[in-house]
């Protein structure tokens, strides 16, 4: 965990009181709506189809127990008693009001948490692996280098009114579970042949209308150099970004439009210009941001505790084990990760009081940690093995052990047209639906990892593009019509999924979903070859054929 | 429209002169970075100070060579949300050394006071008579800035190895 010291603590009051001023200013009519637009924007406040609503931004996907209980305050006493997880490590409340915003805010200051460039077109909430620091062959932990950038990158006096938003997400695991691929700038932590740290640097990654997967724009850059090149891009996109059209404003149509040699070279320029800048980092400065990361201190556990293996009998904990937990790299302990999607539930959905139950159990079995992942789960990262039995039977207790992690039932998805004023369609309700059809564990189990992801418009806050199966609402003649991909992916070798066919109604697109799935068993060559490589290996072909046949 | 400069509502001694009309024989004038490229040498013996209006979509380059006699360069805000002219603002003041005026103008409000402080600006037109009233309370309402830039603010990281450098002195 980062701890916030006087100085991080000060700017965030700051930044409360600004906020509180510019509340009490749009509230008297001395701000006009446009100008107050882009000055909630810049604190996480959305006007929504029936609120307003407020994005927390969890940099790097850390929280202590602490500030989810304060979460889970903010749920209870400003909202409806629950928050959403969102695919960027954030978490949103949907009804909050205006005239209460400022002080949730500084109850949330309390804890070191803000709502800053959740929103607006800045550089938003800087994203990271959900398993770093715990990782097995994790090359160092991304988060020091994180919390740098979201220093950097806070409040920046220069990038704060770029052309569009701007996303960083950084991996240090060869298997990328940040989908830096799909970011603005994505960063993977890697050794020069002299073993220092630095990173191979790409560009122009992102979903909405146009996607396209980032682009490296420099194979290694130091770690020493990491804030001054990042500002050598900011400044290029700065500049040259399109204002015209805000469909066209975001880096990647940059990248795209001078072609990625011409844009680095821009960049590359620019950053020779800056010269040995003040951005520099010593290893003082990092060594500084580093002892400000607190660790677990883990004890020598045996790989299998008694406790596991008198657990192993029970089918319901196996099945759960084997699903939920993961290795970590310390003997003895693992990695629980959290299912927030129940079978018939909205996805990403938390309550204030599992919430609390989470933070509970978060003191007493994971050194009062939890991380929050793009999948819209969340984690235990340092659980000892010996308390999984006891940890199952009381996540179980909350609806919390629901083991679907990575299967068919796992389904990211957007608000959609139940909250979002842009959203043309549904989302929640596919979403459900598509748990109930494979609510079945062990049907799921068979099916293996198949990612869906779910969004409501063209902007793909759910990420269908790199969906296994991607579903995206259209609204056709007033009527809500889903288009639907395969073979998309997220993560290292990130691909935009291909159409299989003609968009399908409402009510059509949990059968469509079931036949894809039904196809794909008929199809894949053996048990573990899993559905993006089956698709990758045929092509959409054989998939559009048995699907649209009778249709 | 209001002008802020060393904290303090002034009034502009500049007048800004429109391209195509005739300048004043001598005293302060504002003119157009196409006017002022058409002819800077004349432009600059003239009696009487001169600043030039740069737009935001076009390199500061141009008018590098011309700095060190310029009075004034203004910046254009088109609108608050349209931000190129702070890189532009930095540029001038950390890669080409201006030690001029730096105005920020068109949509300038309370809300990018620091920000635009932080790039380098020292004198800011507002749109509202209020916002100009506020300047000083607002210039003053951060005391934590995580970026360097040229405006000599200490970082936080800097504060914080200071910090660690006398309580190691200390020890």
């Amino acid at each position: 965990m980062y701890a916030y010291d006087e100085l991080d603590r000060t700017l965030i009051n700051e930044r409360v009181e600004e906020f509180r001023d510019q509340v009490r200013r749009r509230l008297s009519g001395e701000l006009t709506e446009d100008e107050f637009k882009m000055l909630r924007l810049q604190n996480g406040v959305y006007l929504q189809l029936h609120a307003y609503m407020f994005r927390i931004a969890i940099p790097y996907g850390t929280l202590s127990s602490k500030q989810l209980r304060r979460l889970a305050h903010v749920a209870r006493r400003y909202d409806r008693g629950y928050g959403h997880f969102t695919t960027r490590q954030n978490i949103q409340f949907n009804w909050i009001k205006l005239a209460e915003l400022p002080d949730a805010l500084a109850d949330l200051a309390e804890v070191g948490i803000h709502s800053m460039q959740t929103s607006g077109n800045n550089t938003r909430n800087v994203t990271s692996d959900q398993w770093a620091g715990v990782a097995p062959g994790e090359i160092e932990d991304p988060r020091i280098w994180s919390e740098l950038l979201r220093q950097f990158t806070t409040l920046h006096p220069e990038f704060s009114f770029l052309p569009r938003k701007f996303k960083f997400a950084i991996t240090a695991c060869a298997h990328d579970r940040a989908a830096i691929k799909i970011h603005d700038i994505g960063l993977r932590l890697h050794k020069n042949a002299q073993g220092e740290t630095g990173f191979e640097v790409l560009v122009g990654g992102g979903l909405g209308r146009t996607p396209f997967i980032a682009k490296t724009i420099k194979p290694f850059v130091h770690g020493r150099d990491l804030l001054s090149y990042v500002e050598a891009i900011l400044r290029v996109y700065n500049q040259y970004g399109r204002r015209d059209n805000i469909y066209k404003a975001r880096i990647k149509i940059l990248v795209h439009e001078l072609g990625i040699e011409k844009f680095a070279s821009e960049v590359e320029g620019e950053w020779r210009a800056m010269g040995d800048s003040a951005l520099t980092l010593d290893d003082t400065v990092i060594e500084e941001i580093r002892s400000r990361f607190s660790y677990p201190r883990y004890e020598k556990l045996p790989h299998m505790p008694e406790e596991l293996r008198l657990a192993a009998r029970d089918p319901l904990f196996e099945r759960w084990r084997r699903n939920s937990v993961s290795t970590h790299k310390m003997q003895g302990y693992a990695i629980v990760t959290l299912s927030l999607k129940p079978v018939g539930g909205p996805p990403g959905d938390a309550s204030a009081d599992q919430m609390d139950a989470i933070a509970e159990l978060a003191d007493k079995y994971s050194f009062g940690e939890i991380r929050v992942g793009h999948e819209q789960n969340l984690a235990l990262p340092h659980v000892a093995k010996r308390d999984l039995p006891a940890l199952w039977k009381a996540l179980d207790k909350i609806g919390l052990a629901t083991p679907n992690v990575n299967l068919v039932s796992d389904i990211i998805a957007c608000p959609g047209l139940d909250y979002c004023s842009l959203a043309n369609a549904r989302s929640i309700p596919i979403a459900q639906e598509l748990t109930r059809r494979f609510a079945n564990h062990d049907t799921a189990g068979l099916i293996g990892r198949l990612h869906i992801n779910i969004s409501g418009c063209i902007n793909a806050c759910g990420h269908h593009h790199v969906g296994h199966i991607g579903i995206l609402g259209v609204e056709k003649n007033g009527e809500e019509f889903y288009q639907i991909t395969i073979g998309g992916r997220a993560d290292e070798n990130a691909e935009l999924g291909a159409l299989i066919g003609p968009a399908v109604p409402y009510r059509e697109v949990a059968d469509v979903v079931e036949d894809i799935v039904e196809a794909y068993l008929a199809l894949r060559e053996r048990p573990d070859e899993l559905f993006v490589d089956t698709v990758k290996r045929l092509g959409v072909e054989p998939f559009r054929e048995r699907v649209y046949a009778t249709r | 429209m209001p002008l802020v400069k060393n904290a303090r509502i002034v009034t502009d001694i500049f007048v800004q002169v429109p391209d195509g009309a005739e300048l004043p024989d001598d005293g302060a004038v504002l003119v157009s970075a196409t006017r002022f490229l058409e002819d800077p040498e004349t432009l600059l013996a003239r009696p009487g100070r001169l600043g030039v209006v740069w737009p935001n979509n076009r390199v500061v380059d141009d008018l590098v060579p011309f700095l060190d006699r310029l009075a004034v360069v203004a910046l254009a805000f088109p609108t608050f949300r349209d931000g190129r002219a702070y890189s532009q603002a930095r540029l001038l003041r950390e890669r080409h050394g201006y030690d001029g005026e730096l105005r920020a103008t068109g949509q300038v409000l309370r809300d990018q006071f620091v920000f635009m402080l932080r790039a380098g600006f020292d004198a800011f037109e507002t749109k509202k008579q209020s916002d100009a009233e506020a300047f000083a309370v607002t210039a003053k309402r951060y005391s934590v800035f995580y970026q360097p830039t040229g405006d000599g603010r200490v970082t936080a990281l800097n504060r914080r190895m200071q910090q660690r450098h006398s309580e190691s002195a200390g020890q």
